[in-house]
């Protein structure tokens, strides 16, 4: 197996790979990274610490670990993947024997310079072992069911793991990234039609349970669905997040409250509003236009990642291409649709623009891997 | 070598193109919706949440009204608003709150019900709200806590405005006092102002302070302010000021009433001085009295104690809410009773033996061998009681009862003050009501001189007193002026009693005190320009036994003091152009000539003199021991020392 095969000399050398990098993503990463620190200033009360300093300087890293990956040529990466998946497991197991309590639930390392998320990492090198699998397999087996197994396989084994965090929220990540990398490996629609089928039936099955006999959920549970699907019968318990939320995000108005003006968000109304809930700040104070600017550079980060995976002829780089996108894409719709009230209060932060550090180093990494495939894309 | 053509390699290679598209096409339709969403809360729905998120950001403070002042009609300051230091605590500033207070303990005295309440008020309000700790704390104290800041984290002394009554006992049952708002008295009223939910808020509990609460309070401002998720204050935005409770001005003359509150000293007491030409009420003392500023800074177990089980009973306002039988000072509604309905005229006779037979009974005349041939103004002048036996039973008690309440006895009067009694002028109906048994003519007969079923207060004895020397509906008046804006005059419309019958009462009323054989002789006034007309009454708490009777009626003097005889006296004065109504009422002081009358005319004195009178106003025999007594009040009505004032401002 080779890559000769491919007009590997077109592809540019040395430093010129810089001139070949995807600039218009990277400058859109950039400038929602910048808005990131422009909110991050504006929740501190109009101050670059505690929040907006550290989050730049992390930037600044993850963009040096995303030139460097993208100077690496895009076949390493595939090698890697296995190893990459299999690390990943490596640290979750560490993590559920050694990790850091926080937030209720265990999930980071404590690296002294910064705490790792195992899971954040396992969300790129589930993509990329994912993509390496179908990139090795002939493609007539695809849709063999023993041949749909492994990945199965391979996608709930981490789902698990995380789950038993417990982390609902990372978890539903996984596992939707992971089918939709299958959904485009090509697998035969029939496996998915049975999925959403039975997990339909499941959620039907366990809403008609309750009350009866052999109720599926606890009480507890079935009223923290009550919660979500209407806030305001507990606007000061578990309801009141998303009653603050929606009302800041509403108050923004068209043009919002100005910059440093939310006053939902700087008098402490918003919970977690440097991560979390950072996209209500911006919406309060820069409105729908500020909200649909934020909401168009992301899209315009998928579309360009989607060019580049149907720009190249391999399928590795495809498949990582359109896993990473898909990734970012679940990201931020989770959280978007979190606090405008759509979806429930699961924990999942905007990507590029909360505040966090490992998250935004493992998005970066993961666009360095696009971007390396876009550098050596066959020629 | 394999082939690897990725292009080229069959169905599932072949279908990544369109699945990405399918995917993409997911992916930008879930985009377009989180747009949607945006819009619709962000455009359509902009002000409602406008609305809801400065309902969250806004709220609206009171700052508390300051309250009314109550002033003499001299102008001379009954009820005033001071500053007052308490120290307060805030419990995020204080750190270990318990180590806080032990400290703050070994300064200054806290009781352990004081910090019981601070502490429990702390568990309940937000973290930085400032929690009293000692209210009303001494200048003293506030310069202790000042000094040992450092190590008091989180306590500071505060002033607020707390009610004063400088006048001390002098008004306490006229204005009453306030008191912080209670959990009862919110349940009284309905839907209370949002005012009186303030901690500590005060409002009048009892007299003038709680009948006039509602124009002595005024109206609460209110302030916005910003306020962040916890409550606290970040800014305020603006502001409305409230306005302040109406200062109220009294009919009362502060100096009258203090004399008067003196004159009454320790005797369980009460008089009552009203001008005739206006109603307005001079002086109102009841005795013994108690001091306000006890109630307003919360009154110690002890001291309630003491209060409520004194036989004399300070706390009672025995002026409007005391009644008694009036006894013989009713004589004078019989006479006009009688007179008005044509059954005896001034000049006619009437033969007392000492004793009448009515009905089935004997009533005796407080003379036991009689007054031989009496008319009108022996019978008022030697207090005669068969006469008044005969004619009430002539006249009827319809016609009495009737009379009574012309004059106001057995009527409400309309005065700002607390539990002001009705008293009783009972007739045939009332008795077949509330007893169910028919009148009987015995009943006329006892309550022909005021005994019996009859009751009075000294206001409606003072009332009466004044109407009959003026022949005009004369009514109380308590309050002068509300913020300077009079109130209407008590002078009253002329009363539909024929003038000459009146004249005769009156008549009779001067020869009480003037006229040697006058049964309130001993307490005349001599100077010639304030002859003093009246009449003593005596009425008894108890029944004389036909034994008792036999033996010998037992002097005042020997019985227990709860079963002495009321003194009763009412006059009013100048005689031939009256100025003022006394009506005094003695609690089994004995006969009303000899407790009563002196007080009467005494006070008399005072308020026609406007001050201390001239000892030539007394008959010269009574000089030396007047001169005396003058003395002796000056010295009383010297501002006392207050024990509690030392250990608390």
């Amino acid at each position: 197996m080779s890559y000769l095969e491919y007009a590997v000399k077109s592809t540019p050398t040395g430093f010129r790979k810089f001139l070949y990098m995807n600039w218009p993503l990277t400058l859109l990463l950039i400038s929602v990274a910048s808005a990131g620190f422009l909110m991050l200033y504006s929740v501190a009360g109009g101050s670059w610490m505690p929040w907006a300093e550290p989050q730049i300087e992390r930037f600044g890293l993850g963009l040096t670990v995303m030139f460097i990956i993208a100077l690496v040529p895009i076949w390493f990466w595939r090698n890697m993947s296995v190893l990459a998946y299999l690390g990943s497991i490596v640290l979750l197991i560490f993590v559920e024997l050694f990790g850091t309590i926080g937030m209720g639930a265990q999930r980071w390392i404590d690296l002294g310079f910064m705490r790792l998320q195992p899971s954040e990492v396992m969300k790129i090198a589930l993509v990329m072992v994912l993509a390496a699998y179908y990139d090795w397999l002939p493609s007539h087996k695809t849709s063999r069911p023993l041949w749909v197994l492994i990945p199965v396989i391979l996608i709930l084994i981490p789902t698990a793991m995380v789950l038993k965090q417990p982390d609902l929220g990372t978890s539903i990540l996984l596992l939707a990234a992971g089918g939709g990398l299958m959904f485009l490996a090509g697998v035969h629609w029939a496996y998915f039609a049975a999925v959403i089928a039975a997990v339909v039936g499941l959620i039907a099955t366990v809403f008609n349970s309750r009350g009866t006999e052999w109720q599926l959920l606890k009480d507890y549970q079935f009223r923290r669905i009550d919660t979500f699907l209407d806030p305001s019968t507990d606007p000061l318990g578990a309801g009141y997040h998303i009653t603050q939320s929606k009302i800041a995000l509403g108050s923004g108005g068209w043009n919002g409250r100005g910059f440093m003006q939310g006053t939902q968000s700087r008098l402490n109304f918003l919970p977690e509003k440097h991560t979390d809930f950072i996209f209500t700040t911006l919406a309060e104070e820069f409105g729908f236009v500020g909200g649909i600017t934020l909401l168009t550079l992301y899209a315009l980060i998928i579309i360009f990642c989607m060019v580049t995976a149907l720009a190249t002829k391999d399928r590795f780089s495809s498949l990582v291409t359109l896993g990473v996108a898909l990734n970012f894409f679940l990201f931020f719709a989770v959280n978007m649709s979190m606090v405008m009230g759509l979806a429930p209060v699961v924990g999942v932060p905007l990507p590029m623009v909360s505040y966090g550090g490992s998250a935004m180093l493992v998005l970066m990494a993961a666009f360095g891997i696009v971007q390396s495939a876009h550098i050596h894309r066959p020629r | 070598m394999k082939q690897r053509n990725p292009k080229a390699q069959g169905l599932a290679y072949r279908r990544l193109p369109r699945r990405a598209l399918i995917l993409g096409g997911l992916q930008t339709a879930f985009i377009g919706g989180l747009a949607a969403r945006m819009r619709f809360m962000q455009v359509d729905q902009a002000d409602e949440y406008r609305l809801l998120a400065e309902e969250n950001r806004i709220n609206i403070r009171l700052i508390p009204p300051t309250r009314g002042r109550i002033y003499d009609r001299n102008g001379q300051i009954i009820g005033q608003n001071t500053q007052s230091y308490r120290i307060v605590m805030v419990r995020e500033d204080a750190g270990d709150v318990d180590k806080v207070i032990a400290k703050l303990s070994e300064l200054i005295p806290l009781t352990q019900e004081e910090i019981n309440r601070a502490k429990t008020e702390m568990r309940r309000s937000a973290p930085f709200l400032p929690v009293t700790l000692a209210d009303q704390v001494t200048w003293e104290d506030i310069s202790k806590v000042a000094v040992n800041a450092p190590a008091l984290p989180g306590v500071t002394p505060e002033v607020g405005m707390a009610r004063q009554y400088p006048r001390y006992e002098d008004f306490a049952h006229v204005v009453g006092y306030v008191g912080p708002v209670s959990d009862y008295d919110l349940s009284l009223i309905e839907d209370p102002e949002p005012v009186l939910r303030i901690p500590r808020f005060q409002i009048g509990k009892v007299g003038l302070e709680s009948k006039q609460e509602i124009s002595l309070r005024g109206k609460a401002g209110a302030k916005r302010v910003e306020v962040n998720a916890t409550g606290r204050i970040m800014r305020e935005l603006d502001r409305q000021e409230g306005e302040a409770g109406a200062d109220l001005q009294l009919s009362v003359d502060a100096d009258l009433q203090q004399y008067a509150q003196a004159r009454l000293a320790d005797e369980s007491a009460a008089a009552v001085v009203i001008d005739c030409e206006t109603g307005d009420i001079r002086a109102i003392s009841s005795a013994p009295s108690f001091d306000p500023n006890l109630f307003v800074r919360g009154i110690s177990v002890a001291d309630y104690r003491a209060l409520t089980e004194d036989n004399y009973r300070p706390l009672a306002n025995k002026t409007v809410q005391g009644t008694y039988p009036p006894g013989s000072t009713f004589k004078m509604i019989t006479a006009l009773a009688a007179l008005e309905a044509g059954v005896v005229g001034p000049g006619n006779t009437v033969y007392c033996p000492g004793h009448l037979k009515v009905g089935s009974r004997r009533f005796h005349c407080w003379k036991r061998g009689g007054h031989g041939t009496v008319d009108l103004n022996l019978s008022l002048k030697r207090s005669c009681d068969v006469y008044y036996y005969d004619v009430a039973v002539r006249t009827g008690i319809d016609k009495i009862s009737e009379m009574a309440r012309k004059f106001g006895l057995g009527v409400k009067h309309d005065i700002p003050m607390s539990a002001v009694a009705a008293g009783l002028a009972p007739n045939q109906e009332w008795k077949e009501r509330v007893h169910g048994e028919g009148w009987l003519v015995g009943d006329t007969a006892n309550a022909s001189i005021g005994q019996g079923f009859m009751l009075a207060s000294p206001l409606q004895l003072a009332v009466m007193t004044a109407r009959i020397a003026t022949g005009r509906a004369v009514k109380p008046r308590l309050v002068r002026s509300v913020n300077g804006v009079e109130e209407p005059s008590g002078a009253g419309e002329p009363l539909d009693v024929n003038p000459y019958n009146l004249n005769q009462v009156r008549k009779a009323m001067f020869s009480v005190s003037n006229d040697r054989a006058g049964t309130a002789y001993r307490s005349r006034i001599i100077n010639d320009e304030f002859r003093m007309a009246g009449k003593t009454g005596t009425s008894q708490v108890r029944n004389i036994t036909k034994a008792e009777r036999a033996a010998g009626v037992i002097r005042n003097e020997d019985l227990p003091w709860e079963r002495r005889d009321h003194a009763l006296f009412v006059s009013y004065a100048p005689y031939d152009n009256p100025k003022y109504a006394v009506a005094v009422v003695v609690e089994h002081g004995g006969g009303g000539s000899k407790a009563a009358a002196p007080v009467a005319r005494d006070i008399m004195l005072q308020a026609l003199y406007n001050g201390t009178p001239p000892l030539e106003a007394y008959p010269v025999a009574d000089r030396d021991r007047i001169k005396e007594q003058q003395k002796r009040l000056e010295g009383d009505r010297r501002p006392k020392a207050r024990p509690h004032e030392k250990d608390r401002a």
